[in-house]
This record gives structure tokens, sequence and C-alpha cells, in this order.
């Protein structure tokens, strides 16, 4: 079939699709969420929102809060780090080789592409200073370039660590500087053979002896071949004075997000699921992530729930399967996680906030929005708070897209958006 | 044989060369489908599931063309019945079906078992007879 033929048939099927009628509500969220029986048509839902500017309008966030862009004109910034004077570091790019395997995969990465920015990947970090403290960020200057799609960031030991698509480097680090005083140094090469997720998620151990990083899967739900997924859909932790990585924690899909809880030690991160099983399912998750611990991808979700689409099946890896801690809501795309410091604010002291880029593969969009999930004892304890929403217009079209999040100690959420290239900051008025 | 089928009122030329590569083509291409989704099949090796969707796609490409051709002696046909309406109607039936198969097989691994392998099955029956009657340079009577 020729690719315009296709398309135009594609389109057609859209819209039937999308006069069908599909609740609204998204019910896979929570420690307990909802999940319904698969479901696949002969089509996938497919659903792009169309990009427009945001102009003179901003996200909406909490009462007693103002968000203001910080920077703008971005090349597509994914995740910040807020260094030990305030600097922000932003990682710029975008990522991934995959081959297109199937007629599908030119048919649906088309369409894809629609709800993403045309900029191209800066492959480059941008550092922000505010150097007198007002919440306006008057420099702007390249601290980095010519990486290789860097995501995952992190500091410690007087290091910057950086995760690249291919490798985690260092870069030596004085206070104050803004820019790196000489070409990185590779402390270990990542899986990076295809790349259909790309993106490498990164922290840090509280004593800075190890890296985490999130190496996602290289398919949806293998549709690669099982030999694309050796070392891939796990986090591997990385001895920072080595170089020597094992795998931490695997059957994580995509971990796009890591975090350390800084009331317990312990490392969090946001997964995103499998595809086209349905508008609810599966749901994207955040989760504590044990040692050693398997959660499922690919032969399962949620626990035991088989997926059939992984042939052959393996029953003990299923059995073996860990139930994630939190639902977050089925194609929300959760690519931001920081945990919260008391400096937000009493409601949001205790918590996580999570980025959701939005879907793709719903007729109803869900996520394109920052969300708040409250802690005690270093659990999640109740039904998330949306803290930064409005990132769709009232017409469904689309303005920004939040990525990373990260909390600034001084009290303020930074929030990456990679559809608009802007930094968003929201800060409690004082 | 020939002056008997030139005496028939609904006689018309066997296909012109092109066509009869296009039709011929998607025979051998529905076939590279089949055997390739039944390889699948029998081993889960995902590569060939991806030969079945292309070999599907193409022939997908060479029987459309090949259905323009079918439609336009449809349309010279006169009365438009009998042989170039039933393969019409065929061709166009195989399409139909090839391309239901062609979004079967663009679900994810083995979620296109066994539904994309039956109708790979269904549909080279269908080519084969299909192409039987296109091809077939005697059958031009009313029967």
């Amino acid at each position: 079939m020729n690719r315009s033929s296709a398309l135009a048939l594609f389109s057609m099927t859209l819209l039937a699709s999308a006069c069908s009628n599909e609740a609204n509500t998204n019910l896979a969220s929570g420690p307990d969420p909802k999940l319904p029986a698969p479901e696949r048509g002969l089509f996938p839902s497919m659903k792009i929102a169309e990009p427009t500017a945001w102009g003179d309008q901003k996200p909406t966030v909490p009462e007693g809060y103002s968000i203001t862009a910080i920077a703008t004109d971005l090349k597509i910034p994914r995740q910040m780090l807020v260094l030990p004077n305030g600097d922000i570091l932003v990682a710029e790019g975008r990522g991934g080789s995959a081959a297109k395997l199937k007629p599908k995969d030119v048919i649906a990465g088309y369409i894809k592409a629609q709800g993403n920015t045309k900029v191209k990947g800066g492959n480059r970090l941008t550092l922000l200073r505010d150097a007198d403290g007002d919440g306006q960020y008057e420099l702007k200057t390249v601290f980095a370039e010519n990486l290789n799609a860097p995501y995952g960031l992190a500091f410690a030991n007087n290091k910057l660590y950086v995760a690249n698509q291919d490798a985690v480097v260092t870069f030596d680090y004085q206070p104050g500087q803004t820019k790196a005083a000489a070409a990185p140094v590779t402390l270990t090469q990542l899986p990076a053979e295809i790349n259909h997720h790309w993106t490498k998620a990164m922290t840090i151990s509280p004593d800075g002896r190890y890296v985490y990083v999130g190496i996602g899967s290289n398919s949806n739900i293998t549709e690669r071949g099982m030999e694309a997924e050796v070392d891939r859909a796990m986090v591997w932790q990385i001895d920072v004075t080595t170089g020597a990585h094992k795998p931490y924690a695997t059957g994580l899909r995509n971990p796009t997000a890591l975090a350390m809880n800084p009331e317990t030690g312990q490392l969090w991160s946001v997964v995103n699921e499998r595809d086209e099983l349905g508008p609810d399912l599966v749901p994207d998750y955040l989760t504590s992530v044990k040692e050693g611990g398997f959660y499922g991808w690919p032969y399962s979700y949620w626990g035991q729930n088989v997926d059939p689409r992984v042939m052959p099946p393996n029953p003990k890896k299923v059995a073996a399967a860990i139930k994630p801690d939190y639902g977050l809501g089925s194609h929300v795309a959760a690519l931001g996680l920081h945990f919260s410091l008391p400096t937000m604010g009493a409601k949001f002291a205790n918590g996580a906030f999570v980025g959701e880029h939005g879907s793709w593969n719903r007729d109803n969009p869900v996520g394109y929005k920052v969300i708040f999930v409250p802690f005690a004892n270093g659990r999640p304890a109740g039904a998330a708070i949306d803290f930064a929403t409005g990132f769709r217009d009232a017409n469904g079209k689309t303005r920004g897209r939040p990525v990373g999040v990260t909390v600034d100690p001084r009290g303020a959420l930074i929030i990456a958006d990679d559809l608009a290239n802007t930094v968003w900051r929201v800060a409690p008025n004082r | 044989m020939s002056t008997v089928t030139t005496a028939s009122a609904t006689y018309v030329r066997p296909p012109g060369v092109l066509h009869t590569i296009l039709l011929a083509g998607s025979v051998s291409l529905f076939l590279g489908a089949l055997l390739s989704d039944y390889t699948y099949y029998t081993t889960y090796q995902i590569q060939w599931s991806n030969f079945a969707s292309w070999l599907n796609a193409g022939a997908l490409l060479f029987a459309g063309l090949a259905l323009v051709f079918a439609l336009v002696n449809l349309l010279r046909a006169r009365p438009m019945a009998g042989r170039p309406l039933n393969y019409f109607v065929l061709l166009l039936l195989t399409f139909v079906i090839g391309l239901v198969n062609a979004f079967q097989h663009a679900k994810d691994a083995w979620a296109l078992m066994p539904t994309g392998l039956l109708l790979s099955v269904i549909v080279f029956i269908l080519i084969c007879i299909t192409a039987v009657i296109g091809l077939n340079p005697r059958s031009g009577g009313l029967k």
C-alpha cells in the first residue's frame, strides 16, 4: 500500500474513532487502579492534539502560587538540575534511531510527529542564572554542547553527571561556573542500539556513590524481537568511581524519571507502560524501585496480568512480578518526577511532583499537566492533586507538554515544556 | 476455439502486459506474506512478521493498480456482466480483505495472531481464483 493512500485511510478511521463513545474519566489511578479487559480494534486509537502557541497565556497553578517563563526559545528542554548555587541546568535534545520496521511505523511515526515541536534538539546543556534572587533568570548561556541527546542529570562529588542516550559522561564543576572547562569524560557506556525509548533518566544516591540510570525498552511490547531487549527495560546501578554497573531492577518498561525520596533515601521512578490495550490500559505508574525487583514487562502488567502479545510466555516471570505502588492513569506519559520540600508551601510540602507529557493512544487525551502526589511516611497517601494545568486550550489544541519537573530548594517548581521550548517556574507568592 | 470467443458478445481482450504483471505479481506477493506469517506462527521470530507486513503491502499496491485496469475493462465491456464483472468483484474483495489484513499486521508482536495468518490464507486463495479468471483468455462468453 502506498503511503498517501494509507494516510488517507488512517485519517478516515481516526475521524470514525473520534466519534466513538468513550468514557472521559481515567479510572486507572491511585494505589489500586481499576483494570478493564484489554481491547484493541482493527485500528489503534490515535488522537494528536494540534500544537498552538501560548501567546500571552500561561499554565494554571494553584491559588497562592504564580508562574513565569524563565527561559524560552530552547531546543527541546527535557530534564533539569538545580545546582548548589541556585543555577539551573537544562538538558536539551532528542534521541532515538529506531528503524521503521513495518508500514505501521512509517504511518504512526508521521502522525505522532504532528504533536511534537519542529525544533531540532539542542544536544546541549543550557545554564540559567538568577543572580539577585528575584525569580527572573537574567543569564541564559550554553554550559556544554555537542552532547548526544542528554537527558538525566545529577550532581555530586564536585562533578556533573550527564546521561546521554549512549553513555553517562561527567564534567568537573566548580561553584559559579557557567561553561564546562573541558570535554566530558565517559563514565560508562549505556545500551544504545535502536533506542526505541532513548531517554536515559538518572539520579544519584544520597551518599554520592552510585548513579541510577533508567533504560527504556526497545519496543512497545517486544515487536522488535526479544533479542533487542537485552539490557533494556531496567534500572542500572553504576559505581561512580569505577563505572561498573549492574541491573538494579528489571521489567520496568520505560523508567522515564528517577528520584530519591529525601525522607527515606528510597529510589522511586515513574514508568510509562505499554500501549494498544485500550484507552484505560495500562496505567503508567509511580513506584519505589526495589533492588532485584522485577516489575512485569514484557510478560505481564500491574502484577500478574498476562500480556498475550508476548510469545513464548514466561509464567515464572509473571509470578515474580511486583505490583507497582501508585497508578498515574493510562497513557498520561509521565516524564518528570521530583520530590517536594517544605519550602513549596504547606499543602505541597511532602510528596512527589509528576510531569505528564500527555497521551496519543486515546480518543480523549489525558495528561498534559503536572500533578502532585501527596506522601506520608515515605509512601503515597491520598489522591493526586493538579498542580499545573492548561497545557491544552479550550479548543483542544496543545500549547505545551510538560517533561521534567525539578524542585528548587529555595521554594519553586521548575517545569520543562518541550513543545513550547520553554522552562516555567512556579513559586508560592511571598 | 478463438473463433468461438470472438463470436461472443462479451469478448474482452486478455489483459495487457502491465496488467498481467500486476495481477500475477500480487499472487506471488500474497504467497510470500502467507509463508512469512506461517513461519512467524511456528517460530515466534518477529522478522518474519515484518516480512509478511511488507509483502502484503506490496501485494496490495500491485492488486490495487490491477484493480484500476479491471475497472476500466469492466466499464468497456458490453454488457457489463460475466467474466469482466466476476473478475473485478473478486479482485475488489481480495483487495479489501488484504487491506484489513494490513491493519491486522499493524498490531504489535503476537497480537496479530492467529487472525493475521487466517486472513493471509483467505486472501491467497482469493487471489489465485481471481488471477485464474482474470488471466484466462478463453473465458469470454456468457456461460
